[in-house]
């Protein structure tokens, strides 16, 4: 076998490999976005507790690394009574640490909002409420983009890591696949190449949506 | 004696350990158009911001008609959408359309339906001149257009008194004319306003009344002929041979 018909006899179980990684990409920015939203605006609006809470989330999430944060989750928690299925466990360590991340990428957005904006808004009698949620979060998103494509993009690759807690995603398939027929280097390449499709993709999706949400004349 | 719109007494500020506003108190009456003129630093756009409370102040009262809105217990959203605040930089919202930076108080704070606060929002785009530029966005606009469109913005929440903050200071001098032209309109209908300003043929055209503040002190009040003519204080009287 040379190494096309190699490649096409192992790409339905990548695929099905790629599949679980992009599952579990997509959950765990869904949940890096939904939880990082308020952790962002907890640093730039909230009270000193507020701020205080959400600075040390933040902070012990990018302080440490992500292996280690799953083996707490799925090797030490065990211990403490707490178990959870390795997909489950994978899904909640990277989604609690993008959330982190993202945090901060939505608080460089929102600081990039001029002052003028929440002013104007609160002049006009919008509570503070109201003038995040009308004129400072739409703003935000548009600014947020660039760095938040890098986010997804360093999150899915980020994702392969999860073969050491037993997740079946694409590089956990591709070792089985090369322990039995010792192909390392040729199952990885087409690995690589997997990755890379689906980066470009993700990479051309978000471009096409920061350039159609565009602000006209800014 | 035409009804007192705003009242303000003994109103103090500081930013740190700089005191900017010593004890200022004025009234301004409805329908009138107060100007205040003075050198830069003497505290005249802080004390529009804490006439709104965009800055808190230290010390005093102000009264909206009868509501002391220096009161802990005050809505102070509710007393901001019926005061319009014209920025010297304009501040329209960048992401919104011209109409959309008009309605969105009508329709957020007050709560309108949107036709009848489109509706609005048109009459008073129309009424600065602007009809014809409802769907661009802010940053495809001139200063001066943009300017009007933060009149139009004060306008629509129907407020009882707009605060003009140095509005055509931003502006290059040819577009000057075209925001000075609106608020004269705005004058003469008969609306009550509070203009920091530098164009001294404005104050002198337009003011019914005009406060000169110096050092944080209102120095000297009267009528635009008494204090272009016939100043009482030599500062005065410096000031306007220098910006005249």
């Amino acid at each position: 076998m040379n190494f096309f018909e190699f490649a096409w006899s192992i790409s339905p179980k990548l695929l099905q490999g790629s599949l679980i990684s992009l599952e579990l990409t997509a959950l765990a920015i869904s949940i890096g976005l939904i939880l990082g939203i308020p952790l962002s605006l907890g640093r730039v609006y909230g009270n000193k507790i507020i701020y205080t809470v959400t600075t040390i989330y933040i902070e012990a999430f990018r302080g440490t690394p992500l292996l280690t944060q799953l083996f707490i989750l799925y090797f030490g928690l065990p211990s403490i009574g707490i178990m959870f299925p390795p997909f489950t466990a994978a899904l909640i360590g990277l989604g609690l640490n993008s959330a982190a991340y993202q945090a901060e990428y939505f608080r460089g957005a929102i600081q990039a909002v001029k002052d003028g904006q929440m002013v104007a808004a609160r002049s006009i009698g919008m509570s503070k409420i109201k003038a995040i949620r009308y004129i400072i979060l739409p703003q935000m998103f548009r600014l947020v983009i660039p760095s938040w494509s890098n986010e997804l993009v360093l999150l899915l690759k980020a994702s392969s890591i999860v073969y050491m807690i037993q997740v079946s995603e694409l590089v956990s398939v591709g070792r089985q696949i090369a322990s039995r027929n010792f192909r390392t280097f040729e199952v990885f390449l087409v690995i690589a190449f997997i990755y890379f499709v689906i980066v470009e993709v993700l990479n051309r999706i978000l471009h096409s949506v920061e350039r159609k949400i565009k602000i006209p004349g800014l | 004696m035409a009804q007192t719109i705003l009242k303000v007494e003994n109103l103090y500020k500081s930013y740190g350990k700089t005191e900017v506003i010593k004890g200022v108190s004025f009234e301004v009456k409805k329908g009138e158009a107060k100007v205040i003129i003075g050198p830069s630093g003497t505290g005249k756009s802080t004390l529009l911001r804490c006439i709104n409370q965009l800055d808190q102040i230290d010390k005093g009262q102000i009264w909206l008609e009868d509501i002391e809105i220096t009161k802990s217990h005050i809505d102070i959203n509710q007393i901001r959408a019926s005061i319009g605040f014209v920025f010297q930089s304009f501040n329209l919202f960048t992401h919104l359309t011209v109409l959309d930076n008009v309605r969105i108080g009508p329709m957020r704070v007050r709560e309108m339906k949107e036709e009848e606060a489109t509706k609005i929002s048109i009459e008073e785009l129309k009424r600065v001149g602007l009809g014809d530029k409802i769907h661009n966005y802010p940053a495809q606009l001139s200063g001066g257009q943009q300017q009007r469109v933060s009149i139009a913005r004060a306008l629509a929440m129907n407020p009882k008194l707009i605060l003009f903050d140095e509005p055509t200071s931003a502006l290059d001098p040819e577009l000057i004319g075209e925001v000075l032209e609106v608020m004269i309109n705005l004058a003469k209908e008969g609306t009550t306003m509070i203009v920091v300003t530098h164009e001294m043929d404005f104050a002198r055209s337009v003011a019914n009344d005009i406060i000169f503040m110096d050092g944080g002190f209102i120095l000297e009040e009267g009528l635009p002929e008494q204090i272009f003519n016939n100043p009482k204080y030599k500062r005065t009287a410096k000031f306007l041979s220098k910006i005249t």
